[in-house]
């Protein structure tokens, strides 16, 4: 069953990536930077499949506020970045990165609902619906866990008794609900990522860094006396070395969330830039050697893509506990007691 | 395209992420993380307490079994100890109704003793007032008779011959 979704969907995404070939200059080789880069980048517009008038995407709400003034429209008024936008006094146009500026040069700041938002608010949906049915199954029937309940009910036990109570230790029960949110949150955005077409939420540094920030935020906050203790003044550390270990401790403050930062992001863009890849060596090898290539190369890509899918469900599920655990496990060490 | 917009955080992407997963934990804590933990601690505290209870119920059950035993014990040594004791009182019957059988035995030969002697006593005074009779009786035929010493004699030898002593 697995397998038959895994071929499906690097089928879709074959469907999905051939219509953007069309544009490459004949007989150069084709280069897939500009398409991968597409691909895991954010965007004002959903872009499901189709290249130029045969393109399909789904327009989303651009929020600007510019001089005191929010504006809002819809991104297909940009023709997909053809088309300027006036509101009022204010023209806007949209480069190929997706950044939008304002002629008269004026600061712009995008709140856009982006595709990396939408997707952000669906696994918001996804979330309430999977966790609120359960909750509302778990407050009605006493007894032991039916239906989604029963899925959901072992996870986050694993999560309790296997990530959160045993590195935070007793006071666990104050953080759980941040470090639940946090594993289903990068899980589910994970697994949503995987779906052909689908954003790159969770391989976005933005996102990333708004979650290590919290983590960051959280531990320091729950510091005791010999968390700083162990920062200011490091314990059977010489006086001498005092100048050296403290700003070194205080740097280790800070690079252990951005450590979480990078890994989260690094792991996720780099699994999608491998999925493509191996999907661009068929166009590659078209280019290169034309149809008889490109029917050589695709049953063995699309082998490999099928092993990285399969590998990318693992990850999915990885990332969100090690991005729990190591969260856990600051917070541990900031709240533990001194013995 | 620039590969550090790859790197570079979106000052929207950043606010939404905030607000999304802020809502998110507070939807989340109040909708799914309370009431399914509720549950299963509110479980595992009633599988506890049927453990415990089970436990007692054992418990009380032993502890039953060990006053039936009890009772049954002093049942027996009660039955044993009444058996004991009927024995006991058979033999007492047995040897007292002997005991009064034989002092009745003995009453009754003495009665019959006396009886006897007494018997005895009137066929002897029976006997001596006979004698005496016939003694007289003889005497009288004598004196009337007044004889001689041969008619005398012959009437004495003629006498005792009448009255064999018997």
């Amino acid at each position: 069953m697995k397998k038959l979704f895994a071929v499906f969907f690097s089928l879709f995404m074959f469907t999905t990536y051939a219509g953007e070939t069309t544009t490459q200059i004949e007989g150069e080789l084709y280069n897939p930077v500009p398409t991968i880069m597409h691909h895991i980048s954010d965007s004002h517009e959903w872009h499901l499949w189709g290249e130029g008038k045969n393109s399909v995407t789904i327009p989303l709400p651009v929020i600007l506020y510019t001089n005191g003034n929010l504006d809002v429209f819809m991104s297909s008024k940009f023709k997909h970045g053809k088309a300027k936008v006036q509101k009022g006094n204010r023209i806007y146009s949209v480069d190929s990165h997706s950044h939008i500026t304002e002629e008269g040069g004026n600061q712009v700041l995008d709140l856009s609902i982006t595709k990396n938002v939408a997707s952000m608010l669906l696994s918001l949906v996804v979330l309430i619906v999977l966790f609120g049915s359960a909750g509302r199954r778990a407050k009605n029937k006493k007894g032991a866990p039916t239906g989604i309940l029963s899925i959901i009910e072992p996870l986050v036990l694993f999560v309790r008794d296997d990530i959160v109570a045993p590195n935070i230790g007793k006071k666990y029960e104050k953080y759980l609900p941040y470090l639940l949110t946090l594993f289903f949150f990068i899980l589910i955005n994970n697994l949503l990522g995987l779906v052909p077409g689908a954003a790159n939420v969770t391989g976005n540094i933005a996102i990333t860094l708004v979650l290590s920030f919290i983590t960051l935020v959280v531990t320091n906050l729950s510091g005791n006396k010999s968390y700083w203790g162990h920062i200011f003044k490091p314990p059977g550390v010489p006086l001498a070395l005092m100048p050296i270990m403290i700003p070194i401790e205080i740097v280790g403050v800070f690079t252990k969330p951005f450590a979480l930062m990078i890994r989260l992001f690094a792991n996720i863009s780099a699994g999608h830039i491998i999925i493509l890849s191996l999907i661009s060596l068929i166009f590659m090898a078209e280019s290169g050697l034309g149809t008889a290539g490109a029917f050589g190369v695709a049953p063995v890509s699309v082998l490999f893509v099928l092993f990285m899918y399969l590998i990318e469900v693992l990850v999915a599920f990885l990332q969100a506990y090690i991005f729990t655990l190591l969260t856990s496990l600051f917070i541990g060490l900031a709240v533990v007691e001194e013995h | 395209m620039n590969p550090m917009s790859l790197v570079t955080p979106a000052i929207g992407l950043i606010f939404w992420t905030t607000v999304v997963f802020t809502l998110l934990l507070l939807l989340l804590k109040k909708f799914a993380w309370k009431p399914i933990l509720n549950a299963v601690d509110e479980r595992n505290k009633n599988i506890d307490d049927a453990l415990k209870a089970a436990d007692k119920a054992k418990e009380e059950m032993n502890l039953l079994n060990a006053e039936n035993e009890r009772v049954l014990n002093e049942a027996k040594t009660e039955r044993d100890n009444l058996l004991k004791e009927a024995r006991t009182m058979k033999q007492e019957i047995i040897s007292d109704a002997k005991k009064q059988a034989s002092i009745e035995a003995e009453k009754m030969i003495a009665i019959a003793k006396e009886q006897i002697s007494n018997e005895k006593m009137k066929v002897v005074t029976e006997l001596k007032n006979q004698v005496a009779e016939i003694a007289i009786s003889i005497a009288e035929k004598v004196i009337k008779e007044e004889l001689t010493l041969d008619k005398h004699k012959e009437i004495i030898k003629r006498e005792l011959e009448n009255n064999k002593f018997n």
